[in-house]
């Protein structure tokens, strides 16, 4: 066990440091970012004032150096815009990101894997043509146009929710379904197969032939066996696919979270807050990984065995 | 793996109604490759062409209509018809660039790490884990927002979006065929590797390969329509139909038409290119052909 996750650890810190790395590399690879943020009308003293507050002198090694020393003690540099240190700039968004998460994963378990199940269970019949029919359509339909979708219909033409912000429960409705179209048709998926697979074993038909109810068998002998598989999925593809649509639905719904501030960083060229919003959300999905990985291993011995 | 003692020829597995749904997807795929083709030729208006006397005038069917722009016309006067067709064209254009890159480049990375091994294949792979870790959207964000979202950079980017798929399928092919007697019937004739990858790993990749194709067009259409609506990706006025949805969010309340043709456009063109691509994956992989 200590060994898989020694491995696991060290995967994690070498993929995060190739990602600063990439990031750093990325954001001096256009030249002087303060020359295309500010553009024409400086002084040149002015120009290199501006260069030494935001500590662009020095080669481009030196600045590397001083960024991984300021990326271990917690300093990321000052936004363009702001003025602030990134670390704040993104810290005061975390939570509105956080909750917009939490709502969208919640909602997808709740959905997905009743669905998932149903769909494996009847998958000869409508139900399970239909259930299969509506993850499709969450696959195909960008979270964008949900999204516009919805505020057409509930917001212009009805009038029931607001478009704008995160004050109220109200205002979670139609970001949370814009942002779980996607994961909700990956899990019903992924859990309807897992069933499947499951469900074709022959210790499935024991459980029957030793006269247990259709519903304990499903449930207990089925689910929790499919349940490590999608636990897994829960964590290794939602999380990406979370990440991927905060960005498009909170800069929609102007919800003051991550994803919005990158959009808006990314437009205007504030790469401090750009570089440092990569990384957060790749440290976040690294973290959710290797969490899962280890999770995973926890549960099935199969894994934690076959590894070591 | 498929039983050697299954029929060869397998019984007709699907109903007549999804038979039924992929000949309209089949359909509707064709119709909307012709008419991004065609788009200059068919369309009655330049996707540019403004006329001020005949702003936000709504589709055929509704009063104020104004004859020829049959769906309406957006806050410059610009036909959105015309408009959403260009926008088809180059979103698909761009689809079918971004997709060929990926093939091209992923594919090379998957042949060269199955057919080498060691730590070439390490690193390949290790590549292939870091892009998966990272959500492509904001790998997507960063290189558009640092080189400016040229269309040049912009296929780039699209091209870069699937690679580690085609490269982790073509690896993957590449090591079950390798340990097959076929290939090392090659090996042993004396065939060397190019000789070996061409002639005998490439023609059994084929089909695989046509399946990822499929599918990433459908996942480019929606990322660049996705960067385009953010006002990232292809950039006015040139018309795409991302960047159409975008803009015309403004004026949704008073001609959400501006906003529903070129979305239905996207909608009908990834529903279609999916319903094609799990298709083709059905009949190519044997191992699905159970359930």
């Amino acid at each position: 066990m200590i060994p898989y996750l020694t491995r696991v650890v060290v995967k994690s810190a070498i993929t995060l440091f190739a990602i600063a790395t990439l990031t750093f590399i990325a954001t001096r690879l256009s030249g002087n970012p303060i020359d295309t943020f500010l553009g024409e009308g400086l002084t040149t003293e002015g120009r290199l004032e501006l260069i030494r507050y935001f500590q662009l002198d020095g080669t481009l090694w030196q600045q590397y150096l001083a960024f991984l020393r300021g990326a271990l003690s917690g300093e990321f540099g000052l936004s363009f815009v702001d003025r602030r240190p990134v670390t704040e700039v993104v810290g005061d968004r975390l939570w509105a990101s956080g909750q917009l998460l939490l709502a969208s994963v919640g909602l997808t378990v709740v959905l997905s894997i009743p669905l998932g199940i149903i769909a494996a269970l009847y998958r000869k019949s409508w139900i399970g043509s239909a259930v299969m029919m509506v993850a499709f359509a969450g696959y195909a339909v960008p979270s964008f146009i949900l999204a516009i979708i919805m505020i057409l219909i509930f917001s212009y033409w009805l009038n029931w929710l607001p478009v704008v912000g995160n004050g109220s429960f109200l205002h979670f409705i139609m970001p949370t379904i814009a942002m779980s179209g996607v994961l909700i048709a990956a899990l019903t998926r992924f859990t309807r197969n897992a069933m499947l697979d499951v469900l074709g074993q022959d210790f499935i038909r024991t459980a029957r032939a030793k006269g247990l109810r259709e519903a304990r068998v499903v449930l207990r002998h089925g689910f929790s066996n499919a349940g490590v598989t999608v636990i897994s999925v829960i964590g290794l593809q939602v999380a990406g696919l979370a990440a991927a649509g905060s960005v498009v639905v909170e800069s929609i719904f102007s919800w003051p979270g991550i994803g919005q501030l990158l959009v808006n960083a990314a437009l205007i060229r504030d790469y401090p807050v750009l570089q440092f919003g990569v990384i957060v959300v790749a440290v976040a999905v690294v973290i959710i990984n290797a969490i899962t990985d280890m999770s995973y291993a926890l549960v099935d011995p199969r894994i934690r065995l076959a590894r070591n | 793996m498929a039983n050697l003692a299954d029929p060869v020829s397998r019984p007709r597995r699907k109903t007549d109604r999804t038979d039924f749904i992929q000949k309209i997807a089949i359909a509707i795929a064709v119709i909307l490759v012709v008419s991004a083709v065609f788009a200059p030729v068919i369309t009655p208006f330049g996707p540019l062409d403004q006329s001020l006397l005949s702003r936000l005038r709504p589709p055929l069917g509704f009063e104020r209509y104004l004859s020829g722009h049959l769906a309406g016309t957006d806050e410059l006067g610009r036909d959105v018809l015309s408009r959403s067709l260009h926008g088809l064209r180059l979103t698909l254009a761009l689809a079918f660039a971004g997709a060929l890159i990926g093939l091209l480049i992923g594919g090379t990375l998957g042949l060269i790490a199955g057919l080498r091994g060691g730590w070439v294949e390490d690193a390949i792979m290790s590549l292939v884990d870091m892009q998966i870790a990272i959500p492509f959207t904001l790998i997507a964000l960063l290189i558009l927002s640092l080189l400016g979202s040229s269309l040049t950079v912009l296929v780039v980017v699209l091209g870069i979006a699937g690679w580690e798929q085609y490269a982790r399928i073509v690896r993957a092919e590449v090591r079950r065929l390798s340990s097959l007697p076929f290939i090392e019937a090659a090996w042993t004739a004396g065939a060397g590797p190019f000789y070996a990858a061409w002639r005998h790993v490439l023609p059994n990749l084929v089909s695989p390969l046509v399946v990822q194709f499929t599918l990433a067009l459908s996942n480019i259409v929606i990322l660049e329509s996705t960067l385009s609506f953010l006002g990232l990706g292809v950039q006015p006025p040139q018309p795409s139909l991302g960047s159409m949805v975008g803009l015309g969010r403004d004026y949704m309340p008073t001609a959400p038409w501006i906003v529903l043709t070129p979305a239905a456009l996207i909608v009908a063109l990834t529903f279609s290119v999916q319903i094609l691509g799990d298709w083709l994956r059905d009949r190519a992989d044997v191992r699905l052909h159970d359930r």
